[in-house]
């Protein structure tokens, strides 16, 4: 958009509102960023390097890899199926489906935990049962997946709905007549449509796998080096006054979000500036 | 291929689409479906294409003398041409013409040089053999349209459907697709369907055009049928400009606007209401009065074309047009204000009074 | 021809698509959710009212909502600001600062929770600023109003930025052309058109906070009845096998939330946007 003359405020009023979106910004978003990596290298880069050598929280980053790499592919699979059904039909339930897809981001994170103690904990639905058969999910690794895959559920589908709703049937419909079967359509034609949409929830799904804090905190149990994962390693470095490690720790989590932030700004200019196809008009031949 | 429906419905919930549609698209030739929006004609290419099914007791759609009601899209061998043309945006325009060949199951696959040379073919048919490296977004309008019909021939398919296929070009691209598309035809001879909204693409372009309106078939016939000898009032209408005069049938004769003509409709019908339908270049302007004319003062003209467009007002509030030649226009120096006896040439009658919504 | 009820019945999938979507919703989300409310029940109607006005609670619910709403009204305040300039000023850094909104969504929560912590804790680098002029900030409730503030900005500036976008140059130039000043321009044609998109990003950042847990922990230090936040007590009534009290609190932020989901779907209706960018 250009400046218009004619409809554009004062000089002073410019630079005082850039002033205040400056100062503001600085104060709620640069600080605490710088913060996390002064912190972490308080004490040189020795001492940075030294919080990572514990084998607690090597475990957590193997555990938080894990969750991520279980929560992410089926959250994708279950966005492809949720987006396939809401964009390319119509059946009745349909607002409703989708209003349901976004719950998990209106539901308290503690209260995403909490449900499933109350489901699977020792005096919860499954919990005798699972206590028969020698099983566990609460306080274990299975309880945190779960947690894990509540909060993340809603990324990739929403993501994924409206990019699909706009693009229509047309090009599935076109494979159709020529000859494509199904999973020929869907794997040649679609997905090729939606790669950068799909791109796009994968990275928000798996910034929120890696980082997610109140959920897994409910149903973890902080059992060290068992089932606490980055953020709660985090936290529990913090509360032992060893500033330096947790902050170390916590710079790796704002690496993660600052690449998320790069891929999900790079993957918004791809989106807007793919080429789109309306008809061009004039044609040189 | 000659392609038969009978009976054709189609619903959306309450809103009907199709109310019973039978049809016969004859073999070789370019149909035109031809109506407004709404018309149904769109979800007919489609019910035929089999990318929509019929209601529950519609009849059968032959395709020469093989029922293909319950066989799959992708089993009918259609080339269906898209109106915004649906081209695969991630591949070039080679890969979107051997789409539909690499797609077909191992052993009917043909080898990569024979796709090779196929897609090649098939650019050089459609005028656009250099640009196989390109994607679609590098195209225009009417060479994305091209890509789109050699990507549908490719598969070799019984039937070419073509839905608005010019609907999102320029005016001038139109023209000249036009054109060239019914050149191709003529050297690739396929039947051919294509559903536009605009009478002169269908009267220019098709053999035969099949004329819907509100989910019906109006009329099907040679353009010169329909535009000549409309079968119904919403033909008459839909083709060109048209005055439409409220009148009456009574003894033989059929009474409009101070005049009064014997017609053959009239002859047949019994008495009562009538609605007459004179096309503007079946009137001619007379200085003498005449018994079979009505008399009319010229309140507008429009002179900038190949003929002159008069605005008349006969008695009783009557505002109509008339085209006459730019020679007789200067011959009789015509102004506004001037009077004239003006003499309908040719018309057509249709027993019964105005519908509830006029459709002009 | 486009007709709105078409149904694409030739499409393979619908069946298993829908199905696999349907039961995998209810299998993680809505059967845990039922759980919750079945547990509740068992409370009684009378269990769950003398749980939810017991004072350590009613303080925390107090706590909770008076600080998101202060931090959604800061954020409405300042996050218009951000998105008027980001959106309408050109200046050296912009894209940078507009990738950058989204930190507290791509931010875990705990980190957050520590780096804010550490910056306006008395020695920290805005703490340190603050402390003359006799303002605590951590360990009391403004330490979680700055907290919710962190974490609800992205939601007003990313609902604001498109409705921003949208607004047509011509309206305005039209309000100038009839003789109206900038400030009645923005007060009279600006501002009415953007107070859908300012209502939805204030209950975003509203619902979000309320529920908010892992940045606010930190920096709140936790007293009972003085900065214990209702997410917060859940979980210490969890640690101590309070199950019942546990389960009314959360009922109370689960309907809650709902309601919040309710106005803020009315609200996108309204404002013509169904589906906003967030975490």
């Amino acid at each position: 958009m250009s400046l218009r003359p004619a409809t554009a405020e004062p000089r002073w009023v410019r630079t005082l509102l850039l002033t205040i979106t400056m100062l503001f910004l600085a104060a709620f978003l640069v600080t605490p960023l710088v913060a996390v990596f002064t912190e972490a290298l308080r004490k040189g880069v020795a001492a940075y390097f030294a919080g990572f050598d514990d084998p607690a929280v090597r475990s957590a980053i193997k555990l938080t890899l894990l969750t991520a790499g279980i929560a992410v592919p089926v959250n994708v699979v279950f966005g492809l199926a949720a987006a396939w059904s809401v964009a390319k039909f119509e059946f009745p339930g349909k607002s409703l489906l989708t209003t349901l897809i976004d719950l998990p981001l209106a539901v308290s994170p503690v209260v995403s935990g909490l449900i499933y103690v109350l489901v699977f904990g020792l005096n919860g639905w499954l919990g005798p049962w699972l206590k028969a058969h020698d099983l566990q999910v609460i306080f274990a690794v299975p309880g945190i997946v779960l947690a894990t895959v509540f909060v993340t559920l809603p990324f990739v589908a929403r993501e994924l709905i409206p990019l699909m709703q706009e693009q229509g049937t047309e090009d599935e419909e076109s494979a159709l007549t020529l000859g494509a079967s199904g999973w020929q359509t869907f794997w040649r034609v679609t997905l090729p449509n939606i790669r950068w949409g799909l791109l796009y929830g994968v990275i928000l799904c798996n910034a929120r796998a890696m980082g997610e804090f109140g959920a897994v905190s409910v149903v973890s149990g902080h059992i060290r080096g068992k089932t606490n994962t980055v953020p709660l390693q985090v936290e529990i470095l913090y509360n032992e006054y060893n500033f330096v490690a947790a902050f170390a720790v916590a710079s790796l989590l704002a690496m993660l979000a600052l690449v998320t932030l790069a891929a999900k700004s790079f993957i918004e200019w791809r989106m807007t500036s793919a080429p789109a196809s309306p008809a061009v008009p004039g044609d040189p031949t | 291929m000659s392609i038969t429906v009978e009976n054709i419905r189609k619903s959306y919930g309450a809103f009907q689409a199709l109310r019973g549609v039978s049809l016969d698209i004859p073999d070789s030739q370019i149909t035109a479906l031809l109506g407004p929006s709404g018309s149904g004609k769109t979800t007919l290419l489609r019910i035929i294409a089999g990318l929509e099914k019929p209601d529950e007791g519609s009849g059968p759609i032959r395709f020469h003398h093989e029922d293909v009601a319950d066989r799959r899209v992708q089993e009918r061998r259609v080339g269906f041409v898209f109106q915004h043309y649906a081209l695969f945006k991630h591949m070039t325009v080679f890969e979107n013409v051997a789409f539909g060949l690499r797609v077909r199951p191992k052993h009917e696959r043909p080898a990569n040089d024979v796709i090779d040379r196929k897609v090649h073919d098939l650019l050089k048919l459609v005028q656009l053999d250099g640009m196989a490296h390109r994607f679609p977004s590098q195209l225009s309008g009417g060479q994305r349209q091209r890509v789109a019909l050699a990507r549908a021939l490719a598969v070799e398919p019984r039937v070419l459907l073509l839905d608005e296929p010019f609907g999102a070009l320029d005016a001038r691209v139109r023209k000249q697709l036009r054109a060239w598309i019914r050149r191709l035809h003529d050297e690739i001879a396929i039947t051919t369907i294509f559903v536009t909204h605009d009478q002169d693409e269908a009267l220019e372009v098709a053999d035969r055009v099949v004329v819907m309106n509100e989910g019906r078939v109006e009329q099907a016939g040679a353009p010169e049928e329909v535009f000549h000898d409309p079968a119904t009032e919403f033909v008459m209408n839909f083709l060109g400009h048209v005055n439409v005069f409220d009148g009456r049938i009574e003894d033989g004769k059929v009474t409009f606007a101070s005049v009064q003509i014997e017609h053959p409709v009239a002859l047949e019908s019994a008495a009562g209401p009538a609605r007459v339908f004179i096309r503007p270049h079946e009137l001619s302007l007379h200085l003498l009065p005449r018994s079979d004319s009505l008399p009319a003062t010229v309140t507008g003209i429009h002179a900038a074309g190949p003929a002159v467009r008069l605005t008349l007002a006969a008695e009783g509030d009557h505002t109509f047009s008339a085209d006459i030649s730019q020679d007789v226009y200067r011959a009789l120096k015509v102004a506004v204000g001037a009077k004239f006896w003006v003499l309908p040439k040719d018309l057509r009658v249709f027993p019964g009074g105005a519908p509830d919504s006029d459709r002009l | 021809m486009r007709l709105p009820r078409r149904q694409h019945s030739v499409l393979p999938g619908f069946g298993l698509t829908l199905g696999f979507a349907v039961v995998y919703l209810s299998l993680v989300a809505l059967i845990p959710m039922c759980a919750l409310f079945l547990r509740a029940r068992g409370l009684g109607w009378m269990g769950f009212w003398s749980t939810v006005t017991e004072p350590r609670v009613l303080a925390a619910c107090r706590l909770s909502f008076g600080a998101a709403f202060i931090g959604a009204t800061l954020n409405a305040v300042f996050g218009f600001i951000v998105a008027w300039t980001l959106v309408r000023y050109r200046f050296f850094g912009r894209r940078f600062i507009d990738a950058l909104i989204d930190l507290p969504f791509a931010l875990p929560t705990a980190v957050s929770g520590i780096a804010l912590t550490t910056i306006y804790a008395p020695n920290g680098w805005i703490g340190r600023a603050l402390e003359p002029l006799g303002i605590k900030a951590v360990f009391t409730p403004r330490g979680v109003v700055i907290a919710l503030t962190f974490i609800g900005l992205p939601f007003v500036v990313r609902t604001l930025q498109p409705a921003l976008e949208d607004l047509e140059a011509d309206v305005e130039e039209a309000a100038a052309s009839l003789g109206a000043s900038r400030p009645q321009t923005f007060r009279r044609v600006i501002f009415p058109a953007i107070v859908p998109a300012l209502l939805t990003g204030f209950a975003l950042a509203f619902a979000r906070a309320l529920g908010e847990y892992g940045s606010v922990v930190f920096i709140s230090g936790n007293l009972p009845g003085k900065t214990e936040i209702a997410p917060l007590l859940i979980v210490t009534q969890l640690e101590q096998y309070d199950y019942a009290g546990a389960t009314a609190i959360a009922v109370l932020l689960l309907v809650i939330s709902f309601a919040m989901l309710l106005l803020i779907n009315l609200l996108q209706r309204w404002s013509g946007r169904r589906h906003l960018r967030g975490m």
